[in-house]
């Protein structure tokens, strides 16, 4: 089974809400004709309004049901051919405000599927996540027309625990939607230093274990700081399948064998082995704090 | 499309190991390398982003000295907006040298940008002559870079278009500007390079090498340059500050082979110049004070 995955690579319009919602729906609707059309689009981090909002996530933040009611609407509108996305969004619920992204199914059966709510919130340097969001509890796979899926963002992927628990819940596709400011320009990659650290995670991700990855990346400036695109997709062996371009938006399609998930885990059973070792080796590392205490500092 | 290939194994070699290969050394000035071709895409993305998508405007105003920062300013500009789009001004003052005028139309006519000089000589000395006949040089160029200024922005309302900054990151962190002068403009795409890195782009973009070698000197004042003003060469004060604003103390440096008293150059300037990287200090007085509770971006 193949899987046309669609990276948009997107430059939102800062604080926008409605201008850019219709340019999400355009850019769905214009990847239909496409050939091959995606089956599954996935969007960047705050893809709906910009990432730097500060204070103002709270005028831009809305709930998982109103986006996807105005997504699915927007896109009846615009097209007919069913297709699943996954959209990073700045998400109002009860009052809390939290770095989210959906995944919905759009066209004659539209369905709200998942909603993620970024865990890692970077508070440090030019990140003031914290200050204004509030992190998730959680992280879970969820089902798509594909396969079992999860959606990390940005620093979530950072910390391999992500990758880990994705990939126990059955995920066997990762979408990780990031919004990464670059810097750096040290010679000898031709690429912001950040978007190579991006390369080793997005590889490293994947070949651990044995799943596809695509890191869709935010593109443009937001008051001097540039988001410089260069999404990417891994292959289940840690290969970079496709490369977006620097600075441009870009709709990027990657076709994803899926039975290269099963080879690649043959070849390399590093998650058979995680899974049969996961649950002894959290209940007898203290580190886990879930079984045995740690010791006491003496 | 990016150099990232498509259909490879990721090497390890990916990630730049900048901390790893370059211990703090006096020797070794690699920490300040840069990806020319990268970082002029990057600044010229910035600008037609900053300029034409953000701010709606479609020309730019660049103040040419005839130095580096400003040619290499309005090369940026004419790639990111093409010549027509940019509008160059020579403000001399009474006292600027003819190098500086040749240097600043060389630049423009190799980029194929219009100038228009205007002699702020009137403006300055009705001022000073009239008002302040004993005022040293330290101010008469406090006083001629605020009134380039004046005319800078006048001259972008007239012609609708955005002033554009040219300070580079090494005279930001030593505090040698006049403040609400070189910094007052709303974008700038140097501020985060390094003298000796503008040098490297600038000789990357085209830049014709006279203007890049040349002594670099805010011309405010006869025979005077940047370097001999501050008491050390921009490639010295350039490694020292890298080493600095990535966490090493003034010790580690010196344990390093850097000469302390370098150091200690770089470090009262920069610690003496905090204020100058910020805007007014407001009382604060409610919890909805701007910019300390009521927090907007500069593009929200």
């Amino acid at each position: 089974m193949t899987l046309d995955l669609g990276i948009a690579q997107f430059k939102p319009s800062k604080g926008d809400l409605d201008g850019t919602l219709a340019s999400v729906v355009e850019m769905l609707a214009r990847a239909g004709d496409g050939d091959p059309a995606p089956h599954m689009v996935v969007f960047p981090e705050a893809a709906l309004t910009g990432y730097f909002l500060e204070g103002g996530v709270r005028e831009r933040a809305l709930s998982a049901d109103e986006l996807f009611e105005r997504l699915s609407a927007g896109y009846a509108e615009a097209a007919e051919r069913p297709v699943e996305v996954a959209l990073g969004f700045y998400e109002l619920d009860a009052g809390h405000v939290y770095n989210s992204a959906l995944y919905a199914r759009l066209g004659p059966d539209s369905t709200l599927v998942h909603v993620h709510r970024k865990v890692f919130l970077p508070t440090y340097g030019v990140f003031q996540e914290e200050r204004f969001v509030e992190s998730g509890a959680g992280l879970e796979a969820f089902d798509t027309a594909a396969g079992r899926a999860a959606i990390l963002i940005c620093e979530d992927a950072f910390h391999a625990i992500s990758g880990t628990l994705a990939a126990l819940d059955g995920a066997e596709l990762i979408l990780v939607l990031s919004a990464s400011p670059a810097r750096g320009a040290t010679p000898g990659t031709g690429v912001p230093d950040n978007l190579a650290r991006w390369d080793l995670i997005g590889s490293g991700l994947a070949a651990e274990h044995g799943v596809f990855v695509a890191v869709a990346q935010l593109v443009g400036f937001e008051g001097g700081k540039g988001f410089a695109g260069g999404s990417a997709a891994y292959s289940p062996r840690g290969e970079r399948l496709v490369a977006g371009p620097l600075w441009e938006e870009a709709m990027i399609p990657v076709r994803l064998d899926l039975s290269e998930i099963r080879q690649a885990r043959t070849e390399e059973p590093l998650f058979a082995d995680l899974e049969r070792s996961w649950t002894r080796l959290l209940v007898n590392s203290p580190g886990s704090g879930v079984g045995r205490p740690r010791p006491e500092a003496s | 499309m990016s150099t990232l290939e498509a259909r490879v194994p990721v090497p390890p070699w990916m990630l730049p190991q900048v901390h790893a290969a370059h211990p703090p050394s006096p020797d070794d000035p690699s920490p300040l390398d840069i990806d020319t071709a990268l970082v002029e895409r990057w600044l010229v993305e910035f600008l037609r982003d900053e300029v034409r998508r953000r701010r709606g405007f479609e020309h730019v105003v660049v103040g040419l000295s005839g130095g580096v920062d400003s040619s290499l300013t309005a090369a940026l500009c004419a790639r990111a907006l093409g010549s027509d789009a940019v509008h160059g001004f020579l403000l001399p003052y009474r006292t600027s040298s003819a190098q500086s005028r040749e240097h600043a139309l060389l630049v423009a006519d190799a980029l194929g940008i219009e100038t228009r000089t205007i002699d702020i000589t009137a403006a300055v000395d009705g001022y000073l002559e009239r008002f302040e006949p004993e005022a040293g040089g330290h101010r008469l160029g406090n006083v001629a870079a605020r009134t380039r200024m004046i005319v800078l922005f006048d001259q972008a309302f007239k012609l609708q278009g955005l002033p554009v900054g040219t300070g580079n990151k090494s005279e930001r962190l030593l505090g040698y500007y006049t403040w609400h002068a070189d910094d007052s403009p709303p974008i700038n795409p140097l501020g985060d390079l390094f003298k000796t890195q503008v040098w490297a782009l600038a000789r990357a973009v085209g830049v014709p090498a006279e203007i890049v070698d040349k002594p670099a000197t805010a011309d405010l004042i006869r025979d005077q340059t940047d370097e001999g003003d501050l008491g050390i060469s921009y490639p010295e004060a350039d490694l020292i500050l890298h080493h600095l604003l990535g966490g090493r103390s003034p010790e580690r440096l010196a344990e390093a082979g850097f000469d302390p008293d370098r150091v200690r150059i770089v470090t009262d300037r920069l610690e003496r110049t905090h204020w100058k990287r910020h805007l007014p200090t407001v009382a604060m007085l409610s919890a909805t004070a701007i910019g300390e509770w009521y927090l907007r971006p500069v593009d929200y």
